[in-house]
């Protein structure tokens, strides 16, 4: 068999492994179910509130975000973040040693993370449906729009994920991503239409996926009727599809240079001198 | 290595290679076996006739005594264990070139002989060539063919544990006991000295020793030549081709 094609299968079961070790480890679970009540939570006070200029929900707008949200958090911060600990752990040193481990390993990740990533968008769909009234789930249209965000989605923050956790030099380092990703969610219209927002804000919250992944979803889960007070009155399908594929692209052609780059630089002593230097600082 | 350039050493070439490495807390969350089939998984497309790779899992787990151990997570494992994990993740591949840097490191006494049973079987019968590093010289001279002494980046000596004692003009030490009193002697001739001591003393002389100069001994002769400069100008040869 070939050896490529023996690591890429490789990858995969890794994927699915680690995966089920996720699921059946209790601090991950505990993480997962503390951070989906949360937002629960949030969704379920503002249910009653409407959105500005219309009657509808705000909690059930705020659903189809998070769905959005999920896929980008995930796919950016919490792949950027595993990479960035097991680089430091290792785990990527041992990868390295083993022929195509390096392929087997990213592989891995990106099935692990797909798998969480339609793990918390089934969830939080679900718990919606019982939870919130509106949701256009009966038609064709809805779930055809849902997978080509949602594996568009993947294809978008996916690879940039990689990269960021290729650069970042230490697991330290890579939690301010997910702060900065935080303030993203902020200006990207998930709690609250990107409308009322400066300017200024509006467009730097466009440059970056999560808007549209957002925007994606609510396009795909809510009547037609609310893409009004949306930006340009409109669902913007085929900008949504522009911009999500142009990170795609922008992605895909920078991960195998980046990571590359990464494989390369590690060696025992980097390993070595990250552990000293975490040991160090307590 | 191996005949290659390690900077560009294809996937083929790493099949051959196995290196331990010092492990911290990486895969925590694997089982010993599910980690080490896993990671075996990988060398199946680099069998070759009389060298079938992987290693197969149960035995290799047998080999480094993780049995007991081989459903239980990583993190669980106590200091020991996780070395001789480590000892089993760089072995998995069949290498032919072994690297092992301070392997026994934290070792209780059983399983350092149990690691060195280990080595003996790999480069007798895997034909592994293995490169140790190490500050244990009885280990050295227990498990080395041919032995390599660095002191300041240089090479200072090189050659089998007999070589490098042979080479140095150690003393034997010579110790007995004589009408109760212990007496520790250094002697340049051991044999000589000895038959001086029952001419000297006849039945009296009990509890003889004769201890040769261990390697230890030999290495701080040569380290202690080397810091007085002496040593200089015969630094043995730069590396050129270690694995055969």
């Amino acid at each position: 068999m070939n050896a490529q094609l023996t690591a890429a299968r490789r990858g995969v079961r890794r994927g699915w492994i680690e995966l089920r070790q996720m699921l059946t480890n209790p601090h991950d679970i505990a993480l997962v179910t503390i951070s989906a009540a949360v937002f629960t939570g949030v969704m379920l006070f503002s249910r009653t509130a409407r959105v500005p200029g219309t009657g509808f929900s705000l909690g059930t707008t705020m659903l189809a975000s998070v769905l959005g949200m999920n896929i980008g958090f995930n796919g950016l911060a919490s792949l950027a973040g595993v990479l960035a600990v097991e680089r430091e752990d290792g785990t990527l040193l041992r990868a390295k040693a083993v022929p195509h481990g390096m392929t087997g390993y990213l592989i891995g990740k990106i099935v692990t993370t797909s798998g969480v990533i339609f793990i918390s968008v089934a969830g939080t769909l679900i718990t919606g449906l019982f939870l919130f009234r509106g949701l256009a789930v009966g038609q064709a249209g809805t779930w055809l729009t849902l997978i080509w965000v949602l594996l568009l989605g993947l294809a978008a923050t996916l690879p940039i994920g990689a990269i960021l956790g290729s650069l970042f030099p230490s697991a330290r380092s890579a939690g301010l991503l997910t702060l900065v990703i935080g303030g993203l969610i902020a200006i990207s219209g998930i709690f609250y239409p990107i409308t009322h927002l400066p300017q200024w804000l509006q467009w730097i919250g466009q440059a970056f996926p999560l808007y549209w992944l957002g925007l994606g979803m609510r396009s795909a889960l809510l009547p037609p009727s609310l893409a009004a007070v949306e930006i340009g009155h409109s669902w913007r399908h085929l900008a949504t599809f522009g911009v999500l594929a142009g990170w795609t692209a922008v992605g895909l052609m920078l991960a195998p240079v980046v990571l590359r780059r990464m494989a390369r630089r590690e060696s025992g002593s980097t390993v070595a001198a990250r552990r000293e230097r975490v040991l160090r600082a307590g | 290595m191996l005949g290659v350039d390690p900077a560009h050493g294809g996937e083929a070439w790493r099949a051959r290679l196995g290196v331990v490495l010092q492990s911290w807390r990486d895969h925590a969350k694997w089982q010993v076996r599910e980690l080490l089939a896993h990671l075996g998984s990988y060398y199946a497309p680099y069998s070759e006739p009389g060298r079938r790779r992987p290693w197969d899992v149960d035995e290799l787990i047998a080999a480094v005594g993780l049995t007991e151990h081989a459903r239980t997570k990583v993190r669980r494992l106590s200091g020991g264990q996780r070395r001789r994990l480590d000892v089993a993740i760089g072995i998995v591949g069949r290498p032919e070139l072994l690297f092992l840097d301070e392997p026994t490191a934290g070792f209780d006494p059983e399983a350092r002989r149990d690691f060195h049973d280990l080595v003996h079987r790999l480069a007798d019968q895997d034909e592994a060539t293995i490169v140790l590093t190490t500050h244990d010289l009885d280990e050295a001279e227990r498990l080395a063919d041919r032995i390599l002494i660095l002191a300041g980046g240089q090479i200072i000596a090189d050659g089998s544990a007999d070589e490098l004692s042979g080479r140095m003009s150690t003393q034997a030490e010579v110790r007995w006991s004589r009408d109760g009193q212990r007496f520790v002697h250094p002697a340049d001739e051991p044999t000589r000295f000895v038959r001086d001591l029952f001419r000297q003393y006849g039945e009296s002389i009990e509890d003889l020793e004769v201890r040769r100069a261990s390697l230890e001994d030999t290495y701080m002769a040569l380290v202690r030549e080397f810091e007085s400069g002496a040593g200089a100008d015969r630094v043995a040869r730069p590396f050129s081709v270690v694995a055969r």
